[in-house]
């Protein structure tokens, strides 16, 4: 028996998320599966392009409205949970918009959700973190319910190119929810890498001491191409905004290169980072948690080590 | 009434340090600290602001769990929730299944505004506001930082991906609540000594007409894969030869 699968694509309206192509790495893991992408969007062609070109999707569907402009769970979800019909499993990435929506789905579908999957055992079977990443637990669901998941997209590569899927627009006369209005949305500009797919991340807690104090961290990354993240401790201060936090209510990331600096480690801030390739830890305090699980540590001044390692790479 | 309903777990403290049970049957909770889910605190500190300032005339808790949660829920008592309601059960308690037993109480108390944490730190689901909005077929805001309240409809703010999002919903509807949205409140003694006093209502799961299907079957638990001991270099020459060994710089 083949099984269904369909992924609910995020998006910006011109760009697939690199968290869609995760989800069908994840998908592509269950056996025999059939995997459709899903584009909810004002105009769906850009994206929906993206989607068919990656190996392993079969079809991408397309749903456009006016309304879809901006990703709204409310509106997202009654036009999914009336597609879902015939799939056997509905994945969404883990990310804020999936966080969002799939509940919503999962919900309407009469079903629960299996959330941040991180391994696939079989159809039925999967696993996940559960306290913080303090414990993994593999989870069934019981035979013939529906599936419906999110996947935690540092435990996957994005899915490759390749592919050539069809792509079908679908007429949907699922009514629209008017309760719920979008209105702005805020969002620091800058030519930095994505956080949450970046190779190199420079990372900062409340040792930086001030907004200011985060200069010398985004002196660094701009040096070596990396994107900056920071601690719980540090985004509570106001040092840094809300989107480059990671952790366990951050970001979760995976990148070749993490360098913590003036994080002490908190478990919490841990779980976001425990799939970055190379670890580096440099803090005044030589019993803080990070170096427990650093690569490379290195005790001292970061107001002394940072400028340094900068003068460093300029020779 | 003008209510606002908030729902809360009980978790095991944020500051254990969680370990596996040897047989992978569980994680170990026996003689483990409990307290309520830092992020329902956060919900419930907000619903008391909207209260304090004439937003709302009665905060109601609510939870779903065995005998033990009456403590968390005379907590929130002591923070000053006025009222507090306990499905009690000894099941295991899919997301799904709360959402629904909450909806029960959604429908008997009326409210305007049912509030909670975005996730309890224990699963780390994040579902039951999302799937309680679903089958309400209510709005919902999610990862709230900022709430405001305007008549008939609320401006959220949510913190999303790529930043600050704000959407505005119509009431009722369901709120979760993210980590600076406010700083919960400190509980005082004689508070803690008042809400002995305060109404809290036990209700058999049975009598809601909800059955607590377990669709979810917990295979295995385990303990996460440690990370290989690294190294300490002494100056920042060191680090970065490390680092342009290994080709990261």
């Amino acid at each position: 028996m083949s099984h269904r699968i369909l992924i609910l694509a995020e998006h910006s309206q011109n760009q697939l998320s690199v968290g869609t192509a995760k989800c069908v790495a994840c998908a592509a893991g269950i056996p025999d599966a059939e995997i459709t992408v899903v584009v909810c969007a004002a105009d769906a062609g850009a994206v929906a392009a993206q989607a068919a070109s990656l190996k392993d999707v079969s079809k991408v569907l397309t749903i456009e409205h006016p309304a879809h402009a901006h990703a709204l769970g409310a509106l997202i979800a009654p036009q999914i949970a009336a597609l879902a019909g015939s799939y056997t499993h509905v994945l969404g990435p883990s990310s804020t918009f999936g966080k969002d929506v799939m509940p919503r789905i999962a919900a309407m579908l009469e079903t629960s959700q299996i959330s941040d999957i991180m391994a696939v055992e079989s159809a039925t079977r999967f696993r996940r973190p559960i306290y913080a990443g303090n414990a993994l637990l593999t989870v069934e669901i019981a035979a013939g319910a529906k599936m419906v998941g999110t996947v935690r997209t540092a435990s996957y590569q994005p899915a490759p190119g390749g592919g050539s899927a069809t792509v079908e627009k679908v007429t949907s006369n699922v009514a629209l929810p008017t309760h719920t209005r979008f209105v702005s949305v805020s969002a620091a500009k800058n030519d930095r890498p994505d956080l949450q797919t970046a190779a190199k991340v420079v990372s900062g807690g409340r040792a930086l001491g001030s907004a200011e104090g985060f200069k010398i961290l985004y002196q660094l990354a701009d040096k070596i191409g990396a994107a900056v993240g920071a601690s719980r401790a540090a985004v509570d201060a106001g040092y840094a905004p809300n989107e480059l936090q990671v952790g366990q209510t951050g970001k979760i990331i995976a990148p070749e290169l993490y360098m913590a600096i003036g994080i002490s480690g908190a478990i919490q801030h841990l779980t976001g980072i425990k799939d970055a390739r190379t670890i580096v830890a440099i803090n005044k305090d030589s019993e803080a948690p990070i170096f427990e699980v650093a690569d490379i540590g290195l005790v001292g001044d970061l107001f002394q080590v940072v400028p340094e390692i900068e003068k460093l790479l300029a020779v | 009434m003008q209510r606002i309903l908030v729902g809360i777990k009980r978790v095991v403290d944020y500051n254990v340090r969680i370990r596996v049970k040897p047989d992978g049957t569980g994680v170990i909770t026996d003689g483990v600290k409990m307290s309520v889910n830092p992020f329902d605190e956060i919900a419930l500190e907000e619903a008391l602001r909207i209260k304090e300032r004439g937003g709302a005339e009665e905060v109601v808790v609510a939870t779903v769990g065995p005998a033990d949660c009456q403590q968390q829920l005379r907590t929130c008592l002591a923070m000053g929730a006025d009222r507090a309601l306990h499905v009690q059960t000894d099941a295991r308690i899919e997301s799904l299944t709360a959402a629904r037993l909450l909806l029960k109480l959604v429908e008997r108390e009326q409210p305007f505004l049912v509030l909670m944490g975005k996730q309890a730190i224990d699963n780390d689901n994040g579902q039951t506001g999302q799937m309680l909005a679903a089958l309400w077929n209510r709005p919902q805001a999610t990862f709230a930082s900022k709430l405001q309240i305007d008549g008939q409809r609320a401006q959220v703010t949510r913190e999303v991906d790529a930043g600050l999002e704000t959407i505005e919903i119509d009431l009722p509807g369901v709120v979760t609540v993210d980590l600076r949205l406010n700083e919960p409140r400190y509980v005082k003694l004689p508070d803690i000594m008042k809400a002995k006093k305060k109404p809290l209502e036990t209700i058999e799961l049975a009598t809601l007409g909800v059955e607590a299907q377990q669709q979810l079957q917990p295979v295995r638990f385990e303990p996460p894969a440690q990370r290989q001991k690294g190294i300490k270099v002494k100056d920042a020459a060191e680090l970065v030869a490390a680092l342009k060994q290994k080709g990261l710089l």
